[in-house]
């Protein structure tokens, strides 16, 4: 089902999801190209484990388990998605 | 420093802790470091072979980010090589400049309570381990034939157990759980499962996705007693984290839910502590007397659970304890008696006198504690090897008087299990999965015989 990174991560980019990772799929990471241009993370539902780490580290409750992302957040899954097909 | 050779660092225990700090040690440029991996087992990834539940195979995937360091050149995987057993932490320092602890902890809380070693009571721990295939417990006798069973903890250990004695045969039938747990488990008669939480559904510790899940299981009702929020809880509740507020959701949802006539029962209980297991006449456990709690706000603002006085019984012919564990100390490397750990600050072991003792850390579990969820242990020792790297930078480094690290296997640890001889298990327990008539991940060999046999011709001396 994958997790996904949601609207409140939007200017926060905090990375402690990042650091908690245990398959490093959330990306860019701060040493990736591409970082500072991004408005949020995004976790590559082929890799992710559904694992909930980044649930538990997000400060802004950013990150949803894919069948918990509130309604009008919905879209955040196909951003997530896409972002690691453009890659 | 690029062209001298790379300082040599062993890390012992093969679990995630272990495995993330092999990573970014090996990903340190300057200076460069060789990591020689330990475990007591032939098997590596710790508690992801033998802890992560195996109806859990997506968190028991994790294991393909560790496959990624072990195709380092320099790294080395020595299975089957116990720390105190066949080589001492005196040889560790003589030989390896670094030396980490990933240990883990292992030993179970015990209750303190009367009646704690009547026949049907376990620690959970061994349970797990048991229909995880440790070579260890593969003995386990578990009496499934109680139909009453109180699992003593909210954390997610606690749920594991509730749910893997909760599962159909047919959701088994598809896991790598060992083949001795399964038959086991097939012929259960559990009718109840009670998992007993000292305090409220606030201060549970349950991951939300393992709280879901026993709300979908197909052969079981889920039940809540007491998990109405108490004043000082339902205050709490405002500043509480996601986690805890959508755990209080989850379970007024099971609350309000009615029975829909399924075959067993997953009730959480709240706000008691066992106090007293009864046995009957032929030593076996037969109840749990527990005392009701309330909720209290301790002097700096937590809230703990306070005994009322008032007790009742729960039948119970199993009861399983899942209320923490400790480190196992290990010769003479400082333990911390209190914590139940390796006597460190932020990752450096410390003597008991708090000056650090060069060349030694720890990460993960046996540094802060068993908690969090695997990737917390990433970042764990992620600021260990932080801490490595400002020590060898300021020349706090240990000097060990030997390289000659084949010298030390061979007279030490020649049955050692390389990764090779890991790959051989593995390839024999994954062709027994796909050979099986449900597709199972893996059938797992579970006593050391076979495990050693598996590695035979891929150990370090042949």
């Amino acid at each position: 089902m994958a997790y996904v990174i949601a609207e409140p991560c939007i200017g926060q980019k905090d990375n402690s999801c990042v650091e908690v990772c245990p398959v490093d799929c959330i990306h860019p990471t701060p040493d990736e190209p591409g970082y500072d241009a991004v408005e949020h993370l995004h976790i590559d539902p082929e890799e992710c484990i559904d694992c909930d780490a980044c649930v538990e580290a997000c400060p802004v409750d950013a990150v949803f388990a894919g069948d918990q992302v509130p309604d009008e957040m919905q879209r955040f899954i196909q951003i997530n998605a896409d972002y690691f097909k453009a890659s | 420093m690029t062209d001298t050779a790379p300082l040599r660092a062993a890390i012992v225990g093969a679990g995630p802790s272990g495995f993330y700090a092999a990573g970014q040690l090996l990903a340190v440029a300057d200076p460069q470091f060789a990591v020689d991996l330990y475990d007591r087992l032939p098997t590596p990834y710790g508690l992801v072979r033998s802890g992560v539940a195996p109806d859990h195979p997506k968190i028991k995937s994790v294991t393909k980010a560790y496959d990624k360091t072990t195709e380092h050149e320099r790294f080395r995987f020595f299975g089957h090589v116990e720390l105190g057993g066949d080589i001492t932490r005196r040889q560790l320092l003589d030989h390896y400049h670094v030396v980490l602890y990933t240990l883990g902890t292992s030993i179970d809380k015990r209750l303190g309570i009367p009646g704690e070693d009547l026949r049907g009571s376990h620690a959970a721990t061994e349970f797990v381990a048991w229909y995880n295939g440790h070579p260890d417990h593969s003995g386990l006798e578990v009496d499934l034939q109680a139909r009453q069973v109180v699992v003593v903890g909210a954390g997610n250990v606690a749920i594991d157990v509730a749910r893997m004695l909760a599962l159909a045969p047919s959701e088994l039938a598809v896991t790598d759980t060992a083949d001795h747990a399964i038959e086991v488990l097939e012929a259960s008669n559990i009718e109840e499962i009670t998992i007993l939480a000292r305090r409220g559904p606030l201060q549970a510790a349950f991951t939300n996705p393992e709280l879901l899940e026993m709300g979908v299981l197909e052969r079981a009702d889920v039940e809540v007693v007491e998990g109405e929020l108490d004043e000082l809880s339902a205050v709490a509740l405002e500043e509480a984290d996601k986690t805890r507020r959508r755990n209080v959701e989850i379970l007024r949802d099971y609350a309000a839910r009615p029975k829909t006539g399924k075959p067993l029962t997953v009730r959480f209980r709240f706000l008691a502590s066992p106090v007293e297991l009864l046995g009957d006449d032929n030593g076996r456990v037969r109840g749990v007397r527990v005392e009701r709690n309330a909720i209290v706000a301790r002097d700096d603002g937590s809230l703990a659970a306070r005994g009322t006085g008032a007790y009742d019984e729960i039948p119970a012919q199993l009861v399983f304890r899942s209320i923490g564990y400790t480190g196992k100390p290990i010769g003479d490397i400082p333990f911390d008696e209190r914590r139940g750990l390796i006597h460190n600050e932020g990752g450096r072991v410390t003597h008991t006198d708090g000056t650090h003792h060069v060349g030694e850390y720890v990460s993960g579990w046996i540094k802060r504690g068993p908690s969090g969820v695997i990737g917390t242990n990433k970042k764990d020792s992620q600021d260990t090897v932080t801490k490595i790297l400002e020590d060898v930078a300021a020349g706090r480094i240990n000097q060990p008087a030997s390289d000659d690290i084949d010298a030390l296997i061979a007279e030490s640890a020649p049955q050692a299990v390389t990764w090779d001889g890991w790959r051989a298990i593995d390839a024999i327990e994954t062709a027994a999965g796909e050979a099986s008539a449900t597709g199972r991940p893996r059938v797992k060999l579970t006593d050391w015989g076979a495990l050693r046999e598996a590695a035979r011709g891929m150990s370090w001396r042949t």
